[in-house]
């Protein structure tokens, strides 16, 4: 009976502390336990701050190009179309958040080229012109995104200035997603105003000449540039420039089909007006005479495409690309693409492709010495002669979790490479790379 | 030529439009979200476009330049 006693009185008594435990306020409330944790500030988020401008991408593409043929439009569709080109381009990209939560990005870019070209050396009719150029090409993107109205717009400006040839270029644009966002249509006006240098082959400008009248001597060069010099001044007059517009509208159209499909169909409607020639392209008659190329000065393209990307299994993507073009000049085109990524590891990707391309010949092709001197239009531009193009090469592509060889912040790293061979016997060889940072 | 590739890319139109567009939700979008995906040119090859409007007439269509910018047409 006491044991029975002794038991219910021990019970009781922790029940009691029990109850007293939970109910008393813990004191470690008021006293922290030691510990060497600093404790970090803590802001007031009760506000919305919008979120501030960062650079949130970097990406750098360097290209080298290599070319051969034996179809140069300077010399009138024979002779040298050796070509070497070192591309280079950085982009970087700028985004913040605003009140509304909406997006903003700005994309500046800058690119880079030096290229030059055995056949440029023949703008003088005794190959002493020079071969190399350098073209500078600064760009400018603005675009907002509204995801509560699932679309964005934006504008852009950009310019590309070389010795012959000079363009400004502006473009507004804008998109909008479907309601269960799995289709996504897209509409750009474009407009490239350019001015293109009338450098005209030696043997259509005067003979270099020196005139002296006043104390000034007016010197005219092979290259139909004209220096006035004094005693004690010289300039440089500027050689004459033609212009040519460019007018696009493109539209487009993307729709995701399963978990794995997606497609993208496109169209462009494209104007051109102006000199849409170029003025140091020679052309021989079959009388043996020579002349400058010339092209009706408005031309309109109908380039259609379609895009379809398919994620075969687990480790295969097919990307597979074909446009179907048309223009006034006379010119019909098929472009088609293939392309299929392998995913060796989920960062890690080969890419071997392949590219056909064909097209019609211009109403106004005919090669070396087959047009007659009385034809209207004239060029020997194997650009507009009828011809098919195979393009194959391999690209990898690394972007791993923790960063390209250990740093976080480069993001990827792409490696291409492309073998194009024409069937004018045009070749060229081109290497490419990426390197992406975030 | 062109006609027999205009005929196959209208029955590759055709295949596609016969799928019928499933309604794919965000968390079923993994696959369409690779990088590897995307319905673009890739970054790298932005100078191979640029080689293909000077040598070929035909351009537009892949979101690259439809003429102008440079010296070709």
């Amino acid at each position: 009976m006491r044991k029975v006693f002794l038991s219910v009185i021990g019970f009781a008594m922790i029940c009691r502390l029990n109850t007293s435990a939970q109910t008393r306020t813990d004191s470690l409330r008021s006293k922290p336990a030691p510990s060497l944790y600093t404790p970090v500030e803590q802001h007031d988020t009760t506000s919305y701050s919008p979120r501030a401008l960062k650079l949130d991408e970097v990406n750098l593409v360097s290209s080298y190009y290599n070319q051969n043929g034996n179809h140069s439009a300077v010399t009138g569709g024979i002779g040298s179309e050796k070509v070497t080109d070192f591309a280079n381009g950085l982009d970087l990209k700028f985004v913040w958040g605003d009140p509304n939560y909406k997006k903003n990005t700005i994309s500046l870019g800058m690119g880079f080229d030096y290229h030059t070209a055995a056949s440029q050396a023949f703008v003088s009719q005794t190959g002493a012109s020079k071969q190399g150029g350098t073209r500078v090409y600064p760009s400018f993107d603005y675009t907002v995104e509204n995801p509560t109205l699932r679309n964005t717009f934006g504008f852009g400006a950009y310019y590309s200035g070389e010795y012959n040839y000079h363009s400004l270029g502006a473009d507004v644009h804008f998109s909008q997603k479907t309601r269960n966002k799995n289709g996504e249509f897209s509409f750009k006006l474009q407009g490239y105003f350019d001015r293109v240098t009338l450098i005209y082959p030696s043997e259509f400008v005067p003979q270099s000449t020196t005139t002296n009248s006043g104390g000034t001597t007016v010197i005219t060069t092979a290259s139909g540039n004209t220096i006035l010099s004094g005693e004690d001044d010289y300039q440089k007059r500027n050689i004459p420039t033609s212009p040519r517009t460019t007018y696009s509208a493109s539209f487009g159209y993307s729709q995701v089909l399963s978990p794995r499909l997606q497609v993208l169909f496109l169209a462009d409607l494209v104007g051109q007006n102006g000199y849409l020639g170029l003025p140091f392209h020679r052309v021989y008659y079959n009388t043996g005479k020579d002349t400058i190329e010339k092209l009706p000065s408005n031309r309109y393209k109908l380039p259609l495409g379609f895009r379809a990307n398919y994620f075969l299994g687990d480790n295969i993507i097919l990307r597979a690309y074909y446009r179907y073009y048309l223009d006034t000049w006379g010119i019909k085109s098929n472009t088609a693409g293939l392309e299929i990524p392998i995913k060796i590891s989920p960062f890690f990707s080969i890419s071997p492709f392949y590219r056909y391309y064909d097209q019609t010949a211009a109403k106004y092709f005919a090669p070396y010495q087959a047009h007659s001197p009385s034809d209207q239009f004239y060029t020997s531009n194997y650009e507009y002669s009828k011809f098919s193009a195979n393009f194959y090469g391999a690209g990898f592509r690394i972007a791993p979790p923790k960063g390209v060889f250990g740093w976080q912040n480069f993001h990827d790293l792409e490696i291409r490479y492309g073998h194009y061979a024409q069937t004018t016997d045009l070749v060229s060889d081109v290497v490419s790379i990426n390197i992406g940072f975030k | 030529m062109t006609v027999k590739l205009l005929k196959i890319t209208g029955c590759l139109l055709f295949a596609l439009g016969m799928t019928s567009c499933v309604h794919v939700k965000e968390y079923q979008k993994s696959r369409l979200n690779d990088a590897e995906m995307a319905l673009g040119n890739r970054k790298v090859e932005k100078n191979e476009l640029s080689f293909e409007s000077y040598r070929e007439a035909a351009s537009g269509a892949n979101a690259g330049k439809t003429g102008g910018g440079c010296g070709c047409n």
